[in-house]
């Protein structure tokens, strides 16, 4: 091989390579992509079955119930227009109460009810999550505004 | 007074700050040596009224001066004297005033070491760092005063976000802060490279030590971030490519890119116009860091600001330092001239592949972390990318990069022929081989990923033993300690900061293998085995803090099989009245070979509590790992010939052939 063929040959190899590993990522992220939607949304069929997804809104009042035996925990997240039903097995964050924002990530089951895998309410308990605040205003709820920035409202 | 005193200084490093620039600069045009010589004290001032400010208002924090805002809304007259200093940097404010500490303090280093260099190398570097600087203490006094008053004075505080009240507060921010704006240096430098036209090894030499120091910086920092998350947030991960961690993870990956590269430029003259590029790069995302974590655009903890006037000057201060650094590169590039050429296996080679890899894995980190973001502020929708995608890019690219590190070192310059390479890695290859297909049968379980991960480790111990081995036998010298001591403390390094990364590879290799995480609902009296222990809930009770109440739950520890008591851990529920919130402790007893870990959830019925149990192998290797990566950097930093003088660094086009390790 001449020496100009073989450095050909190691250019079209590397930027070969390089390419596989674009269309990795790319396809990664295809796959990994997490996509919001609000319980309206929800219960009106616009997410998708069978794949994970995010939800966020309020916990509504009086709706956390318990297992006896087990750590799960049944609860309504609602956008003050539609609520939908949540299961989750698993020990809650420290910032998850009643009538508090949350994000839950997970499946919709067929019988119409979100088996979350995750919940998160990291944040401190002035706190917002941007999720949960963005699901509030798509349902026109008149919030204090500036508790949908995603600041501390002290 | 104190905080006007701190207030006035800040007004003077800034002017301070914008003189070093101008005169350095216009020293450097017109090669006017007393414009270029008033550079050095005049950046050693800067430094001086910037520590000023900064001892103001720490005094300001640990009096508990409350007719200051910032110390009213982060701090408590209740909070640890720890704290309360550490509060300095909790806010917003402060954090920007650390930043620019150590802007001031990487610049007085500058300044103290850099007396071998070429004056008008200097004064461009120091003209570079005084213009950044500047804009900093621009943006502090604009945006961000730390000094305003609260009038009339409150009574007590808010407190410190109970997140941040943790000994990991006390480190991580300034040893994270000190490896970002490190890399200031290594931008100055090479804008410095760039406005000279002149790049060579010597360059190189001149700024590879300044730009291992920031790099070994960064990686303490982010490691004792990555160890405080595992403790502090009670569910024992220890990396959620979450995006406050990707802004200090970016900056890392370009800068390992940039030691790497700039190893090439010094030896052998090649890649110049990357490294600069690269060195750009490093500072760039330093500040991309910033004004992510700092602009409010993320929502997370470490997302106190939400002034948008902060994100928009931050915005454009990252447009200027970007758009026009890459201005000179693109304008003056060409002129860096390329190095000499090198064959498709050699060591150039395999570093312009690491380069490239590193490189990929930045732009996956990148999009991950970015593109959210995009959608969001261009109101398409909100998305989250998580860690399935981070984990399912990161790690193939990385296996090879890794791979390859084991026969880099091994390679020669210019040419390297891979029957030698095979002859003398081919041991190292078969042990690396054998050790992986046989050790996940005594740790328990065998599984491809498990074996692939532990050979790339293996693999990267072997070949370092095998290069030693083969290093020692070629030494002239007479005895073991002689041949020991011939080697040079940047080859030491080198290797140590390699190892590092097995054992990093190592601890995630086992922890992901053989972990046991066990959530599950507990009443006092119950057992529940892991990992070979029995841990028994013997309850709950109250105990005291300095400035909250804390649920504390005790669990017995025994060996599977055993009456005794290994040891007993007590996880706690801490509850801060100052601003209502709760935070988890969790217990965690540590071990070489693993951690056993316990955290409280919840309260169930019946003196019952949701606990989280779990039992970590090898998960202190992790940390450990990176502790050695740090140390090689700084062994690297050791080395004798960044300490020559002035007489020895005087032909410097020819040193470069010289101390080739």
């Amino acid at each position: 091989m001449k020496p100009r063929t073989r450095r050909a040959l190691w250019i079209v190899s590397g930027l070969a390579a390089l390419g596989v590993a674009a269309a990795l990522v790319l396809n990664a992220f295809q796959s990994n992509l997490v996509f919001f939607f609000t319980p309206s949304q929800v219960v009106s069929h616009e997410a998708p079955q069978g794949r994970s997804f995010r939800i966020g809104g309020l916990v509504e009042a009086g709706s956390v119930v318990r297992d006896k035996d087990a750590l799960t925990v049944r609860f309504r997240v609602t956008d003050t227009a539609k609520t939908i039903p949540v299961t989750y097995t698993g020990i809650l964050p420290d910032l998850f109460r009643e009538g508090k924002g949350v994000v839950a990530q997970g499946k919709l089951g067929p019988d119409g009810i979100f088996h979350a895998n995750e919940v998160l309410a990291k944040h401190d308990e002035n706190y917002m999550p941007p999720e949960a605040a963005e699901a509030l205003r798509k349902a026109g709820h008149p919030m204090d505004k500036t508790a949908f920035a995603g600041q501390k409202g002290r | 007074m104190i905080p006007e005193l701190g207030h006035f200084a800040l007004v003077v490093a800034l002017s301070l700050a914008a003189a070093q620039a101008a005169l350095s600069f216009t020293g450097a045009a017109t090669g006017r040596h007393a414009l270029m010589g008033a550079s050095r004290p005049i950046a050693i001032g800067q430094f001086l009224f910037v520590a000023g400010a900064f001892a103001a208002l720490a005094y300001a924090f640990v009096t508990s001066d409350f007719s200051v805002v910032n110390v009213v809304e982060h701090s408590n007259s209740k909070l640890p004297l720890q704290y309360r200093f550490a509060a300095t940097w909790g806010s917003h404010e402060g954090s920007m005033l650390l930043w620019t500490l150590m802007l001031g303090g990487w610049t007085f280093a500058v300044a103290l070491f850099s007396r071998h260099l070429p004056e008008r190398l200097v004064a461009r570097v120091l003209g570079v760092m005084g213009l950044v600087s500047a804009g900093f203490l621009l943006f502090i006094l604009l945006t961000s005063d730390p000094f305003e008053r609260l009038i009339p004075a409150a009574a007590e505080g808010h407190d410190l976000n109970p997140l941040l009240q943790d000994p990991g507060m006390v480190v991580h921010p300034p040893m994270l802060y000190m490896g970002y704006v490190g890399f200031s240096v290594a931008f100055a430098f090479a804008i410095a490279a760039l406005l000279e036209g002149r790049l060579d090894a010597a360059w190189a030499r001149w700024s590879r030590p300044w730009t291992t120091a920031a790099w070994c910086f960064l990686t303490l920092g982010i490691m004792m971030g990555s160890a405080w998350a595992y403790y502090e947030l009670g569910w024992g991960g220890w990396w959620f490519w979450d995006p406050v961690e990707n802004a200090s993870f970016m900056p890392w990956l370009a800068g390992t890119a940039l030691i790497h590269s700039l190893a090439v430029t010094e030896k052998r003259g090649t890649f110049r116009a990357w490294t600069v590029l690269l060195a750009i790069v490093a500072f760039s995302l330093s500040l991309v860091g910033t004004f992510l974590v700092r602009s409010g655009v993320l929502t997370s903890v470490h997302a106190f600001a939400t002034d948008p006037r902060r994100g928009i000057f931050i915005l454009l201060f990252l447009v200027v330092v970007v758009g026009g650094s890459l201005a000179i590169f693109a304008w003056r590039a060409p002129r860096v001239g390329l190095g000499s050429s090198f064959a498709p296996v050699s060591r150039e080679s395999m570093l312009l592949a690491n380069n490239v890899l590193l490189g990929v894995a930045l732009a996956a980190v990148m999009l991950g972390t970015l593109y959210p973001l995009f959608l969001d502020a261009l109101n398409l929708g909100k998305i989250s990318v998580g860690p399935p995608y981070f984990d399912a890019v990161f790690f193939p690219l990385m296996a090879p990069a890794v791979f390859l590190m084991a026969v880099g070192p091994v390679a020669s310059w210019k040419r390297a022929r891979l029957p030698d390479l095979w002859i003398r890695l081919r041991w190292a290859f078969g042990v690396a081989v054998v050790a992986a297909l046989l050790l996940p049968f005594l740790l328990g379980r065998w599984s491809p990923l498990i074996a692939f991960g532990l050979w790339l480790a293996l693999w990267l111990v072997a070949s370092a033993v095998a290069q030693l081995v083969q290093r020692l036998e070629a030494a002239p010298q007479a005895t073991l300690g002689a041949k020991l001591r011939a080697q040079s403390l940047s080859w030491y390094g080198m290797t140590v900061a390699h190892l590092g990364i097995a054992v990093f590879i190592l601890g995630v290799t086992i922890v992901k293998g053989y972990e046991t995480e066990r959530d599950l609902r507990m009443a006092p009296g119950q057992h529940t085995a892991i990992g070979g222990y029995d841990f028994e809930f013997k309850g709950v009770r109250e105990v005291p803090g300095p400035n909250y109440t804390a649920i504390q739950g005790a669990f017995d520890i025994r060996r599977a099989g055993s009456p005794q008591v290994v040891r007993t851990l007590y996880p706690q529920k801490r509850m801060y009245p100052a601003d209502g919130q709760t935070m988890t402790e969790a217990a965690i007893d540590t071990g070489l070979t693993r951690d056993l870990y316990v955290s409280l959830g919840e309260p169930v019925e019946g003196g019952a509590w949701g606990v989280r149990v779990y039992h970590k192998p090898f998960v202190d290797w992790i940390w450990g790992g990176c502790v050695l990566m740090a140390l090689g950097g700084f062994l690297a930093l050791a080395d004798r010939r960044y300490r020559v003088k002035r007489a020895a660094a005087v032909p410097a086009g020819a040193a470069a052939q010289g101390a080739m390790p």
